[in-house]
């Protein structure tokens, strides 16, 4: 990340950021020009004490609610990867899956990161990795041993992140981590379609993005297991206009398509609970 | 969206009286109905009278003016008809070096951008600006390599505006809109990546080490999309 850009960024929403963050804008000036040379490793740390300093007391509770919300989606996701590439020997294939696993598992470790990074003391205790069941209870017991099983978890926590962050945008907005929030949530919808193509790859009949599934149901993965992840994904409504035929070729399924839909907090709380002891 | 209610009443209508009644530019005519087979009777007349009309319809261009949110919706609205225009070109005459899935999944994107462009013509009604004018000499088409190329910049530009754009608009239901269109184009983005370079669908510097996508300006967004476009976009407004 580009601490200048995100100064930047923030600057276009809150004018007197450098005043907030230091009321001696010289001094950070010196800050802005450190930016530059901050090592990589340090940034999110950098960037909360900058965000705390900026806005202290006054984030909106809104704001941190959906950071602390986005924080533990990111750590359910970093544990899953990094566990199945770390301590699952064999589960994903050398070469480019594993590599695909382990740029993943970077990203959300990343994110992680960032959303303790902006949250600062409100981040809380790091989650660790049993403090999470991956099997959901026993559902996808096999999921550290079978590589289709684990690929299926990975597709349905990755489609899951794009709609639980479309879902909170609106709560950041006014908020300089808005833009934040839209740079993560299409990493998370790269990752997913990349997932998809593996587990297409190996036999799923399923396409890099989410299409209408058998019968018209939301859910197109053929995972009963996962129907409340795929809810309402099978509209072809948008903003009062039907999609569906709106040029020659637009088919139901080419509408829901389109676009992605969102998922409230409350059903992606659910979801996430299922592998949260 | 304030024609919305007019819109819906016309949804219903057949999709070939739309095509006709719509101020869609000559050009932009002749390659959405090069896309339908319904239309393909037209096409000799559509060519005869199109091949030496390269002025722009849109006299002095169109305006993005970014004072609301239909500035920031036009601006959408104009990348996505770039994007409908490419892909229905891509799939007019698809690069023989395709596989079959590149084939299908080629044509699945074109109905994508379309229904993004047609959804965002009807939202913005009255408000919409006209058809652009496309220019896509640099792109052999024939050429699967040049069109993964030029679809890979598309898809991630795409992205990156959109992100970029988020803050820019006042309304929670169109920040939720956009939302639900740039993952698709993430999806896109990351598919066509991953047939070019295995593996990319997310790699840097698309991706920063962060684990965070581009978000760009419109500013850099319109200067990086202008060699693809002859229409004129005045922009206002814009900080």
């Amino acid at each position: 990340m580009n601490i200048v850009n995100i100064l930047e960024e923030i600057e276009k929403v809150d004018g007197e950021i450098y005043e907030r963050l230091n009321p001696r804008r010289s001094a950070m000036k010196d800050f802005y020009n450190m930016g530059k040379k901050v090592a990589l490793a340090a940034m999110p740390l950098a960037l909360g004490s900058m965000f705390t300093k900026a806005y202290g007391q006054s984030t909106p509770a809104k704001v941190t609610n959906v950071l602390k919300f986005a924080l533990t989606l990111e750590y359910l996701e970093f544990h899953f990867y990094n566990h199945a590439v770390e301590a699952a020997p064999g589960l994903i294939p050398a070469g480019l899956p594993l590599g695909a696993m382990k740029t993943i598992r970077d990203h959300e470790k990343a994110h992680v990161a960032l959303l303790r990074g902006a949250l600062g003391a409100d981040a809380g205790d790091a989650l660790p990795y049993t403090a999470f069941d991956f099997t959901a209870g026993g559902t996808f017991a096999d999921v550290y041993t079978n590589y289709d099983t684990f690929l299926a978890v990975a597709q349905a926590f990755e489609d899951t992140g794009v709609r639980a962050y479309k879902g909170q945008a609106t709560e950041l907005m006014g908020s300089g981590v808005l833009t934040v929030a839209l740079q993560i949530h299409s990493v998370e919808a790269r990752h997913a379609a990349h997932i998809r193509t593996m587990r297409a790859g190996r036999g799923a009949k399923i396409k890099p993005w989410i299409s209408l599934g058998a019968g018209g149901v939301a859910n197109d993965t053929g995972i009963g297991a996962v129907d409340p992840i795929y809810a309402g994904e099978n509209t072809d409504v948008q903003a009062g206009v039907t999609i569906t035929g709106i040029a020659t070729g637009v088919t139901k399924a080419a509408a829901v398509e389109s676009f992605d839909e969102p998922l409230a907090k409350a059903d992606v709380l659910t979801i996430a609970g299922l592998f949260i002891k | 969206m304030k024609n919305l209610q007019e819109q819906e009443k016309q949804e219903l209508l057949p999709v070939e009286r739309s095509v006709f009644t719509a101020p869609l530019q000559r050009r932009s005519f002749l390659q959405f109905a090069g896309a339908g087979a319904a239309a393909v009777a037209l096409v000799a007349v559509g060519c005869k009278k199109d091949k030496n009309n390269d002025g722009p319809m849109v006299p002095g261009g169109v305006t993005l003016d970014f004072k609301d949110d239909f500035g920031v919706l036009n601006y959408a609205y104009a990348l996505e008809q770039l994007e409908a225009a490419f892909y229905i070109k891509v799939a007019s005459n698809l690069p023989s070096g395709f596989t079959a899935e590149q084939k299908t999944y080629f044509q699945d994107i074109q109905f994508h951008e379309i229904a993004h462009r047609e959804f965002f013509k009807k939202a913005l009604g009255t408000a919409a600006i006209g058809s652009l004018e496309v220019n896509f000499e640099s792109i052999d088409f024939t050429s699967a390599s040049s069109v993964l190329g030029a679809a890979m910049a598309f898809e991630d530009l795409g992205v990156g505006a959109y992100n970029g754009a988020g803050k820019l608009l006042t309304t929670p239901d169109y920040l939720v809109l956009a939302g639900k269109i740039v993952s698709v184009e993430a999806r896109h983005a990351a598919y066509i990546r991953d047939l070019i370079s295995p593996g990319s669908f997310a790699s840097s510097p698309q991706v920063d080490d962060s684990g965070l996508d581009k978000a760009l300006s419109p500013k850099d967004v319109l200067a990086a999309a202008g060699k693809y476009i002859k229409t004129k976009i005045n922009v206002t407004n814009l900080a």
